[in-house]
């Protein structure tokens, strides 16, 4: 029945070998497009089917195992697909969304040198991201990991002759690596841990019935955890390791659409939600997990304050959402990380591809005008709203929806992790305040962005300000459905106390999750219990929050444009910080950049030049030398070669007979 | 006087370092030859003695081949000799020397 899952991630393999092998020969660019394009939405009906077929279905949990691969001792592991509902919403949000981005790229990347090349990639990012979110066991889903990284590194650097884009690449690409280098060493840990007690696998549904043999909330089963947390705070961009996030906003939008937003970095959610029996097995490590997701939430909303860089400010909302994804998944709230990360996938894939649209209006009327400026910077923006009304519409519901504001999809994932934050067994009021002050902090970042972007006067160039165009309707399409889908996503997962309020509506979300995440949180008694009361107070208080940051965005940059720089002027070194987002890369720079670099100079200095080289050239000057030395037999005279032929030939006949 | 299988072994044994100092010494090629040539001889001479005394004729035919060699050898060697004098107008030893360092 599920036999053929591999055609899912098979069809974007061959989109992508057809764009990367023939791409320069076919050089027309609907051709191409249509062909990335197209692969992905097979993909996405064969999801879709599987999908609906799952729904009908009584046993929850298929695996197929397409080839074996590696089989060595007690340990085999194959090319296998696990196909639950879990995968089943992730290969519908992959492949949904990166249909749309395709469809968007086609106008985006229109007229771009390497037109093919960067749908090849495209196309190999979702193939590998599909082969993470299916793949049956850990190193399947490494293969995956390691290959959406190296996407990510591809395009981000995919205007590689800007230094910026390509320094970019390589520090998301290192960055990744440290973290990759946690997944490695817990996938070893758990393999070992489960070998001792005589199951030698790491198998995902075989970890989840075994995972009862480790000590429950043991030293192993937290290091075994935190190693794989480390990898998740690589891939998702959490403290310590999301500097390279906003730096990848050099690749083009509807990367940062797809991979910095939507899907690649939910990845490590999304682990974390796979393996979330192993997970509720160590407190600590939950502890460590929302404390982690808590604190980068807060702390990236502080840096998006002052950005000006339109999709700076957005890549900084991506990393403070993924804390609340993470803040969710460490107070046990499984569903509700898998909700947000369903909702923030939308509306943040669709401010992306806004602020694609905006960036593309802008860069045309700046070359139209023959100017150099920045159309990435929002201090030249302002007034956009009647130039492109789809985008500028678009934009603002999903602003709206980020920022929470009642029925939009936000409202019911954000509420629902702060809800749990704050009356989960595994949960504080704490986290819950954070997450809290956070959620108003988003809505101020968001509304400066939409103010200084949509509203207020036009302070673009006058030589370019006439020149803004709305985007083509391939553009402004997928913004539309997004637009939908952020404005009205939210109602599969109605809390059940607003769901009671209105008649009985389910909780689709939860209900459709349930096979995954239900017996680890009754096995572990996680649950968040309160009355309905506190609940609504919750949600009262995060709307409120929010609604607050939003009157204080437009009073400071609507109604009183020239507040934020006297407050600049009064707290400039406050904001000098923020600006320079908190010095963080500094303090990279000089803590491990540089002492790795000295280090590097050093082994170069020493260990390369003297060692390595040193018994290299040794050898070569001994050998000379004895060269040397031999050369003096060499006389060149046929006499002495005579000579020593007839001393050799006595020698050989002494020694024959005086033996 | 007897002359026994001893004094041949001597006469050729004196013929054969005549032959040796020869090539060690003189520098004329054809003179380093003809004293290989002589101590070729000097060896034919002990494979003759040897084989009447031994009553075997395998050392004479062993000389047949040697002579046959050395005749070859000779053709080839003046060749070369002369090809040499053609390139460098002299046939002295102490000018084989392109290989030297």
């Amino acid at each position: 029945m599920y036999d053929n899952l591999w055609l899912i991630p098979f069809f974007p393999l061959l989109g992508f070998l057809i764009n990367g092998l023939l791409g320069r020969k076919i050089k027309n660019e609907k051709i191409i497009g249509t062909i990335g394009t197209l692969a992905i939405f097979a993909s996405f009906i064969v999801s879709c089917i599987y999908f609906v077929r799952l729904l009908g279905d009584d046993v929850k949990t298929h695996e197929t195992i397409v080839a074996s691969w590696i089989s060595m001792g007690p340990l085999s592991i194959d090319w296998g697909f696990l196909f639950d509902p879990l995968s089943a919403l992730m290969i519908l949000n992959v492949t949904g969304l990166s249909t749309l981005i395709h469809l968007y790229s086609i106008g985006y990347m229109h007229g771009e040198d390497g037109f093919a090349r960067f749908f090849a990639y495209l196309n190999l990012f979702t193939f590998a991201m599909l082969i993470l979110v299916l793949g049956n066991n850990a190193l399947v889903m490494f293969v995956g990991w390691e290959g959406v990284g190296l996407c990510s590194y591809l395009l981000i650097g995919y205007y590689y002759e800007k230094r910026s884009a390509s320094d970019a690449g390589k520090k998301a690409f290192v960055v990744n690596r440290v973290g990759d280098f946690g997944f490695l060493l817990g996938m070893f840990a758990l393999f070992w841990g489960l070998g001792q007690n005589g199951v030698w696998t790491i198998n995902f549904t075989e970890i989840a019935a075994n995972a009862g043999a480790l000590e429950n909330g043991g030293i192993l089963v937290t290091v075994i955890t935190l190693c794989f947390f480390l990898g998740a705070t690589g891939k998702s961009a959490q403290i310590p390791l999301y500097t390279w996030l906003p730096d990848a906003m050099e690749g083009p939008t509807p990367v940062s659409a797809l991979i910095h937003a939507a899907t690649m970095v939910t990845a490590g959610v999304y682990m974390i939600g796979r393996m979330n029996g192993l997970f509720a097995m160590a407190p600590d490590t939950m502890m460590v997990i929302a404390i982690v997701g808590a604190a980068t939430a807060i702390f990236a909303a502080t840096i998006g304050f002052a950005q000006n860089d339109i999709k700076r400010v957005l890549a900084y909302s991506t990393v403070s959402q993924l804390g609340y994804m993470f803040l969710a998944m460490g107070v046990g709230a499984f569903t509700a990380g898998i909700f947000h990360l369903l909702t923030h996938a939308f509306f943040k894939a669709c401010l992306f591809l806004g602020s694609g649209s905006v960036i593309h209006g802008m860069h045309h009327a700046y070359h139209q005008a023959h100017l150099h400026h920045d159309p990435q910077d929002m201090r030249n923006m302002g007034g956009l709203r009647k130039k492109m009304p789809i985008t500028f519409i678009t934009f603002f519901l999903s602003t709206l929806a980020i920022c929470g504001l009642p029925f939009f999809s936000a409202f019911f994932s954000k509420d629902e992790i702060l809800w749990w934050a704050f009356a989960s067994t595994r949960g504080h009021w704490i986290l819950w305040l954070v997450g809290t002050v956070a959620a108003g902090m988003t809505a101020f970042y968001m509304f400066r962005l939409v103010f200084m972007t949509f509203f207020g006067e036009q302070k673009t160039d006058v030589r370019a300000k006439d020149h803004i165009p709305e985007s083509p309707l391939v553009m402004t399409f997928p913004l539309m459905v997004l637009a939908v889908l952020a404005t009205f996503g939210g109602l599969i997962g109605i809390p059940h106390v607003i769901g009671d309020l209105v008649g009985h509506i389910p909780n689709y979300i939860q209900n459709f999750l349930a096979p995954v995440f239900a017996q680890t949180q009754s096995l572990h008694q996680i649950g968040a219990h309160g009355a309905a009361s506190t609940e609504f107070g919750t949600i009262g208080v995060s709307v409120g929050v929010g609604l607050v940051g939003i009157g204080l965005a437009w009073l400071m940059y609507c109604k009183n444009p020239q507040l934020p720089a006297r407050f600049c002027a009064s707290f400039s070194r406050f904001h000098r910080a923020v600006y320079n987002k908190w010095y963080v890369d500094e303090l990279y720079d000089a803590l491990f950049v540089n002492s790795t670099k000295r280090l590097g100079t050093m082994l170069w200095n020493f260990f390369d030049v003297r060692i390595v080289d040193g018994i290299v050239n040794g050898v070569a000057r001994c050998i000379r030398g004895t060269g040397e030395l031999l050369r003096h037999t060499q006389t060149g005279y046929t006499h002495s070669y005579a000579m020593s032929m007839v001393i050799g030939v006595v020698l050989i006949i002494a020694i024959c007979v005086f033996q | 006087m007897v002359v026994s299988v001893q004094h041949y072994m001597v006469v050729s044994a004196i013929l054969f370092s005549l032959g040796t100092i020869g090539v060690l010494t003189r520098r004329n090629a054809i003179v380093v030859f003809m004293c290989i040539e002589l101590m070729l001889n000097a060896v034919n001479l002990t494979f003759i003695a040897l084989s009447s005394h031994l009553g075997n004729l395998d050392g004479q035919i062993f000389v047949l081949l040697v002579m046959t060699v050395a005749a070859a050898e000779a053709a080839v060697g003046l060749a070369l000799m002369i090809a040499f004098y053609r390139n460098r107008e002299s046939i002295d030893v102490e000018d084989f020397n392109l290989l030297k360092l």
